[in-house]
């Protein structure tokens, strides 16, 4: 079987197991290439269908083609949409553009809490129990570290130093009430597998991944105060592949571009241990 | 291709892989430098290690915690590599990396020599089922490179490892600080020819194709969409072994509900002409069979898996609390998920000495046994090892999962199952007949049966004449005894021995066992299970032993599932 089948077909697997066992369901949808190929998986696991809502945290700093893009395949492919946003703090211009907190902060802040208030559900709902997310384990260091079925505590933490067992294809899909299991289907997945799958399917991926003609583009996405693109002249899916394989970026780590990362001296593990994805 | 290395603690695992990563030009441009940076803030020495042990924690303890997925590209093959924890404490999160694997390095420091975690990981791996297996002899240069002491480890690992029929692939001398042996082969260890890492890792096999097994598909869920006016009822899950495409005739198990295969369906469509090992697939049925999550679908005409609820199966075990049989536990098998109970134990070993446990009463954390179990209703399930999803199970207890093993076998279910695992014995009728004795009683034997833990209930004497309604009732007391989890022994005299067929009829099959006690041979007509001299009483009470040991109840065989 063909690397990419492999892939697909354990994600595939994954995502099944997840709607089969828990209750209320979730993806976490970004817009960036890795949720949109697992979005992707989920139609393909569901035949055309994604059985659960989206939610998508938006800080109200992102790039604004990329909400263009969420708001085309919401309308093309039927979805269901929640849409995350921390009000409260945008209010009070706590954020790190506005100079009043640091950069670590606002993303707890816009993309951490804000997701934890949509987790909850509405008023009068129950919060989700099962929130997919597509993280890759070849992202960074704590990513390397994580489980396909994740659980989380009551306040959404990550006790990274006691992880249950996880072998032989059974999850963790017992959990006890108040609490939740982050589902990671992309764990397995390197940054050229998402290229390479891109490719092969034809997934429509938002604009700004592109060199545009200025020589530049965004290889991971963000808000655009934290997030600046690349020197790159790829313009398609097959150029962005050629380049990670073999050209200029095989040597670059991926997430480059993203400034939390290096403000965090654990990789992102401080923001992640709080419940960050 | 997946990869393990395990072993022992500070034996340098992560050491190996940071060093094969650097050496093979798989890091990013700049993470050495961080990692420097990081070193030299923090001031320590410089580890290659912390490639991997990424975490706050780790790094402060110089240990791995949890298993970190690594991935390389080598001879145009991908790899992805566990490198698992080898303190003992974290053994939930080797076994969470390990049991991925095609294949593992057993990681020996040369210096230190063969720990407690270097044989527990090593027995570890053969009950995962990984076969492919190489030890790599770690830090040689503080051996002073020398054949004598490599040769010396080798013969006495070797031999612990054969216990268990583990045969390392290759024994490999490296020095993982320095990269001798890993990528490329050391100039001051001529003495050895043998792979380096990165050949030993190239001569990996992958794993097995099952497309050439029977068709097995543990059934995951049973969608109807209706969205968009989609009117399929598709029944969804992974092929674990065989294929299979429309107009193939299905058994469900242990459900036994049979249709054909209308359609196979995909997103976007259409469907697969067939489907076989590995794919994540689904299928409209020609008939509406009404199909719960668990059932596992094989086809007609290819031998089927065991249908049972009780199971011998050897385990591990990682839980905080111990495996006892006092406690309800969920067992995961495929898709399959129901209650069960420890029934038995059979023998616990120390999985790193291999020494057994006297007496066991449970299971205790990072021990390793056969057992036997009981679940609420029966499973599908394929013992031996392919394809290996259908015999691997774990347990949860209180939301946590806290072992896994391998089913055996299925063993027999009694009649009154329940009750007579509380008396850990197998409920019979044992038919006393004798001549001329007048039906009385042996007390001796129900003592000794008493004795030996048996739960006995003695029936009075069973006198001639047979007729029907009198034989009637003592099947109507026999099957309640039963069913109650007794062992019942039932005196009977000086009948017309063919009379008792009529009271064999009334018993449920294969809970009646016959014994004829006197000086010569049995009676023709008595068809006798058993003959005895009626002075040889050890005799006796040793055959009733063993017919009523729990672990007397015959294998279950695997079902046909011809037309």
């Amino acid at each position: 079987m063909h690397h990419l089948d492999q892939l697909e077909n354990r994600s595939i697997h994954i995502l099944r197991e997840a709607y089969s066992s828990f209750r209320k369901l979730g993806m976490l949808w970004s817009i960036g290439k890795d949720s949109t190929v697992m979005l992707w998986l989920a139609r393909k696991a569901f035949f055309g269908h994604v059985p659960f809502p989206l939610i998508h945290v938006d800080t109200t700093f992102k790039i604004p083609e990329m909400i263009a893009y969420r708001d085309r395949l919401v309308r093309e492919w039927g979805l269901r949409l929640i849409v995350g946003t921390n009000h409260a703090a945008l209010a009070a211009g706590d954020t790190f553009p506005s100079g009043k907190v640091d950069r670590i902060t606002c993303c707890r802040l816009l993309k951490t809490e804000a997701m934890k208030t949509a987790l909850a559900g509405g008023p009068g709902e129950e919060p989700f129990t099962g929130i997919i997310a597509g993280i890759r384990a070849d992202e960074e260091g704590s990513r390397s570290k994580e489980r396909t079925f994740s659980p989380r505590t009551r306040e959404s933490d990550w006790d990274v130093d006691d992880q249950p067992p996880e072998f032989w294809n059974q999850y963790k899909t017992d959990f006890a009430p108040g609490t939740h299991v982050r589902i990671h289907p992309l764990l397995d997945w390197t940054e050229l597998d998402i290229w390479e799958y891109i490719g092969r399917e034809g997934i429509p991926t938002v604009s700004l991944y592109y060199d545009q003609g200025d020589g530049r583009r965004y290889r991971s996405l963000g808000c655009h105060p934290c997030t600046t693109p690349i020197e790159s002249t790829a313009k398609n899916v097959q150029e962005i592949i050629a380049e990670l394989s073999t050209g200029k970026l095989s040597g670059i780590a991926e997430r480059s571009g993203r400034a939390q990362d290096k403000d965090d001296a654990g990789g992102l593990e401080t923001l992640r241990r709080d419940g960050y994805m | 291709m997946e990869i393990a290395f395990v072993g022992h603690v500070d034996h340098g695992k992560s050491t190996i892989v940071g060093r094969l990563l650097a050496d093979t030009g798989s890091l990013p441009q700049g993470k050495l430098d961080q990692i420097r940076a990081f070193c030299e803030a923090n001031a320590r020495p410089f580890e290659y290690a912390f490639l991997l042990d990424a975490l706050r924690n780790e790094r402060a303890q110089g240990i791995t915690i949890d298993v970190a997925r690594v991935f390389f590209k080598s001879g145009g093959r991908a790899y992805t590599i566990h490198d698992t924890p080898g303190h003992a404490e974290f053994l939930k999160n080797m076994v969470s990396g390990a049991a991925r694997a095609d294949a593992a390095l057993l990681v020996l420091d040369g210096h230190e020599g063969v720990q407690e975690n270097s044989r527990r990981h090593a027995y570890l791996l053969s009950m995962l089922g990984i076969r492919q297996v190489a030890v790599l002899v770690n830090k040689m240069d503080l051996l002073d490179r020398d054949q004598g002491a490599f040769d010396a480890l080798v013969d006495s690992f070797g031999r612990h490892l054969a216990r268990f029929e583990l045969v390392p692939s290759h024994w490999i001398p490296v020095v993982g600080r320095t990269g001798e042996n890993l990528a490329a082969r050391s100039g001051e260890m001529a003495w050895y020819h043998g792979p380096t890492l990165l050949e030993a890792l190239a001569g990996f096999e992958a794993a097995r194709p099952l497309e050439e097994l029977p068709f097995r598909l543990p059934v995951q869920d049973v969608y109807k969409f209706t969205a968009n006016g989609d009117t399929r009822r598709i029944v969804a899950g992974t092929v674990e072994s065989g294929r299979a495409e429309p107009g193939d005739e299905l058994v469900f198990h242990p459900s036994g509900k049979r249709s054909r295969i209308r359609s196979l369906e995909a997103f976007p469509g259409p469907g697969p002409a067939i489907v076989s090992a590995g794919m994540a697939c689904g299928f409209t049925l020609e008939e509406p069979v009404y199909l719960a999550r668990g059932e596992v679908a094989a086809k007609a005409g290819e031998p089927g898996p065991v249908c049972a609820n009780r199971f011998r199966a050897s385990l591990f075990w990682l839980g905080k609390r111990p495996l006892h049989s006092g406690r309800d536990y969920l067992l995961k098998l495929g898709t399959a998920r129901v209650r069960a109970r420890l029934e038995r134990i059979v023998r616990v070993l120390d999985a790193s000495s291999l020494e057994p446990r006297e007496t066991p009463e449970a299971v205790a954390r990072h021990e390793v046994g056969e057992v036997v179990l009981r679940l609420a209703r029966p499973i599908a399930f394929d013992p031996g090892q392919l394809p290996p999803a259908m015999s691997r199970f774990v347990l949860v207890d209180d939301f946590e999962i806290s072992g896994g093993g391998l089913l055996l076998e299925g063993l027999a279910e009694g009649v009154a199952s329940g009750r007579a695992a509380r008396f850990n014995q197998r409920p019979l009728v044992i038919l006393l007949a004798q001549e001329g004795k007048g039906g009385a009683h042996d007390h001796g034997l129900d003592l000794a049966l008493s004795d030996a833990g048996r739960a006995v209930y003695p029936l009075p004497a069973l006198m001639a004449p047979f007729h029907k309604e009198r034989l009637t009732r003592m099947a109507e007391q026999a099957r309640l005894l039963l069913d109650a989890g007794l062992l019942v022994l039932l005196p009977v005299s000086e009948p017309r021995w063919t009379d008792l067929d009529a009271l064999k009829g009334m018993l449920p099959e294969g809970r009646l066992k016959v014994v004829w006690i006197g000086d010569g041979p049995a009676p023709a007509g008595l068809h006798a299970d058993l003959a005895v001299d009626p002075r040889e009483d050890r005799t006796l009470s040793r055959a009733i032993l063993r017919w009523t040991g729990v672990d007397a109840a015959e294998a279950v065989s695997p079902l046909e599932t011809g037309h």
